[in-house]
């Protein structure tokens, strides 16, 4: 599940955070937080805006101080370390690049701070320009460049000394949609080529699946489920995952005699309930649903009303009603081949494989 | 990004041959529209005109005049010692005062930018507090308090610190102690102004990349606040230069400012000729300044446009 780079602890460092905690006044912004960071990892905080994900990396940077538990980079207690001693890097939301520094000024400024002699600091904040793809931009004033390209300088302020550790504070949340894609993916790259152990903020989930290896779910303060990017999506522990990660409506179910029954009709499950008692939902992603013309067999079979398609281009939903006034939706790919869409407020048949189900417990499991 | 404005969007298709036949009417809106907002502006012209040049301009053609003929001859007597002397003491004032004003005022402007909101509140409305108060009387109060047996020179004999009283007002001291007081607020008040509009991302930056506190200070946060800096001091020392008040009670006629070269030619000699060449130069002087500090490190810097 960890991703352990080849290259060992030399370019990175495990983290461990034990038991961390951090109050404001009555809100508990961390509630008793652990969590084991692989050295090399690329591990992605993701939650909801106010779940602690920016404290928790603030933590880590030693911006705030919690109000009890422990922080390792490695075998080192860095608990009580100030910011500056960290050597962590870090990519700030809004870069915070020094205005008053041209490019290179910006990028050579960690290395002036470690007294790095002048040619050797030069040498290296070329490279890493041309490593984000800036070689040419170092004589620049930060104002002069757009917001991709201030993007890429403060990553490369943050990685030119060559920490072990690299924080990412949603660093492409400022970008438009088709830079931010691509800017996923040189991230992703630069950390496969780099290999230090990276924890990323985002409250963007798609981008949390793209990008790492490892995906920690947190919100009000404690975390609801890590694990692998196909883990969280495909098998997720909870409503609010199941919600919060992807397009999902839920249709509850019954359980009775150990199995799962919609509408009084046994379900085929994929496996049997983690939790057999309690109220359970069964999680409908759009793009798993089929639209059934015949009597296929071997589905799960959900009979509603077409009430709304909505066009998206490369795809078209289609929203059903259900009884009981549940909503579900179905995604169909833009082909022109396969059954029209039904007309809205005409009778629509549903087919949910047993493999694609997953069910979900009301409340987050103790 | 691109923004077009009606009259690009009007001037476009002038080049083409088509005419819509909404566009007149839709260059006459954009007239009326000018034209409207430019008569706005004639009472605020007008008063400007009426307060400002009008009185500038009279003060420039009197300093050519010597009863009803032209002269240089009130200019020519500005190179006598007496002026040039008074020259040097209120440059010297000047830069003293503002100097001082930025030894006191960035450390209070530091504070009061770092603290909590409220007690900031509290703070500033302290520094603004002189200022609501008036000037005579501040300075009356500096003249008690600096007397010979005042309250300042007690103290120190009560602590031992001096035997004899100290000479601290009808000198360059008194003059100085008393500007600082007066010019403070209006060092603090721009540079608290940046300083406060600092994102604290910039010094959690220059930490994270490994700048001890006193590193960030200096590399980070004494450079952003620039602006601010050069506003406070662009501000105290042109007030200084032209300062009446506080240097005619506290220096007691021992210290001469230029502008108390400009009273003296009016109430002892009433030659508003040579008074007025006074204030000319003194213009001149302080426009000079701006336009130098201007063309140094853009003038949009010193209001705070960046």
């Amino acid at each position: 599940m960890t991703a352990v780079n080849g290259k060992g602890s030399a370019i990175s460092l495990p983290i461990s955070i034990r038991n961390v905690t951090k109050t404001y006044g009555t809100f508990t912004a961390l509630d008793n937080v652990s969590l084991e960071i692989a050295s090399g990892e690329f591990i992605t905080l993701l939650g909801p805006s106010g779940s602690g994900k920016t404290t928790l990396l603030m933590v880590l940077a030693g911006f705030i101080r919690p109000a009890s538990g422990e922080v390792r980079f490695g075998d080192r207690d860095v608990s009580l370390l100030p910011p500056h001693k960290r050597d962590v890097g870090m990519v700030f939301q809004n870069y915070a690049l020094f205005p008053h520094m041209t490019v290179a000024g910006n990028v050579g400024y960690p290395l002036r701070l470690r007294g790095v002699a002048k040619s050797e600091i030069a040498d290296r904040v070329q490279k890493v320009l041309a490593l984000v793809q800036l070689g040419e931009l170092g004589t620049r004033n930060i104002d002069q460049l757009s917001g991709g390209q201030r993007q890429r300088v403060a990553l490369a302020r943050a990685i030119v000394f060559e920490p072990r550790i690299l924080l990412m504070d949603e660093p492409l949340s400022a970008l438009d949609k088709k830079l931010r894609e691509q800017m996923q993916i040189e991230v992703r790259h630069l950390h496969q080529r780099l290999g230090m152990t990276t924890v990323y903020v985002t409250h963007d989930q798609r981008e949390a699946l793209t990008m790492s290896d490892r995906v920690a779910v947190i919100d009000k303060g404690r975390f609801h489920q890590i694990g692998s990017p196909r883990d969280v999506y495909e098998r997720p522990e909870s409503r609010f995952i199941a919600e919060f990660i992807g397009e999902s409506h839920l249709v509850a179910v019954s359980m009775r005699g150990g199995t799962a029954h919609y509408r009084d009709r046994p379900l085929q499950l994929a496996e049997p309930p983690r939790h057999p008692s309690g109220q359970q939902f069964l999680v409908m992603r759009p793009e798993k649903l089929k639209l059934l013309t015949g009597g296929e067999d071997g589905l799960n079979v959900f009979e509603g009303t077409a009430r709304e398609i909505v066009y998206q281009g490369e795809s078209t939903l289609l929203y059903v009603d259900l009884p009981d006034d549940v909503e579900v939706a179905i995604r169909q790919p833009a082909t022109n081949v396969g059954p029209a869409l039904p007309a809205p407020g005409t009778p629509v048949r549903l087919g949910l494989p047993a493999g694609d189900t997953m069910l979900v417990p009301a409340e987050r499991a103790p | 990004m691109t923004t077009t404005s009606l009259a690009d969007e009007v001037g476009r298709r002038d080049h083409a041959a088509w005419k819509a036949p909404n566009e007149a009417a839709y260059r006459r809106r954009e007239r009326s529209e000018t034209t409207v907002l430019a008569a706005l502006a004639v009472p605020g012209l007008l008063l400007i005109g009426a307060i400002a040049l009008t009185p500038i301009a009279w003060l420039f053609w009197l300093s050519f005049r010597s009863g009803s003929d032209f002269t240089f001859e009130h200019y020519e007597r500005l190179l006598h010692p007496t002026y040039t002397l008074t020259l040097q003491t209120t440059f010297e004032l000047s830069f003293l005062v503002t100097a001082i004003c930025i030894a006191l005022g960035y450390p209070l402007a530091y504070l009061i930018s770092q603290v909590r909101p409220r007690l900031a509140g509290f703070l500033l409305l302290l520094v603004l507090f002189p200022v609501w108060t008036s000037l005579l009387v501040r300075c009356y109060a500096w003249l008690v308090l600096l007397q010979r047996r005042g309250v300042v020179n007690s103290w120190l004999q009560d602590m031992g610190l001096i035997d004899a009283p100290l000479r601290l007002m009808h000198n360059f001291t008194g003059t100085t102690i008393g500007m600082v007081h007066i010019m403070l607020p209006f060092m603090v008040l721009p540079l608290y102004a940046t300083m406060r509009s600092l994102n604290r991302d910039y010094m959690r930056a220059a930490a994270n990349l490994g700048a001890s506190p006193v590193k960030a200070f200096w590399g980070v946060f004494v450079p952003l606040s620039f602006p601010g800096l050069f506003a406070g001091i662009i501000i105290v020392f042109v007030l200084c230069l032209g300062f009446y008040v506080t240097p005619a009670l506290l220096g007691g006629g021992r210290v001469m400012m230029w502008s108390m070269q400009i009273e003296r030619n009016v109430t002892y000699h009433s030659d508003w000729g040579a008074a007025s060449a006074l204030g000319v130069v003194l213009l001149a002087m302080t426009l000079a300044i701006l336009w130098g500090v201007g063309r140094l490190i853009g003038f949009d810097r010193i209001v705070g446009g960046r």
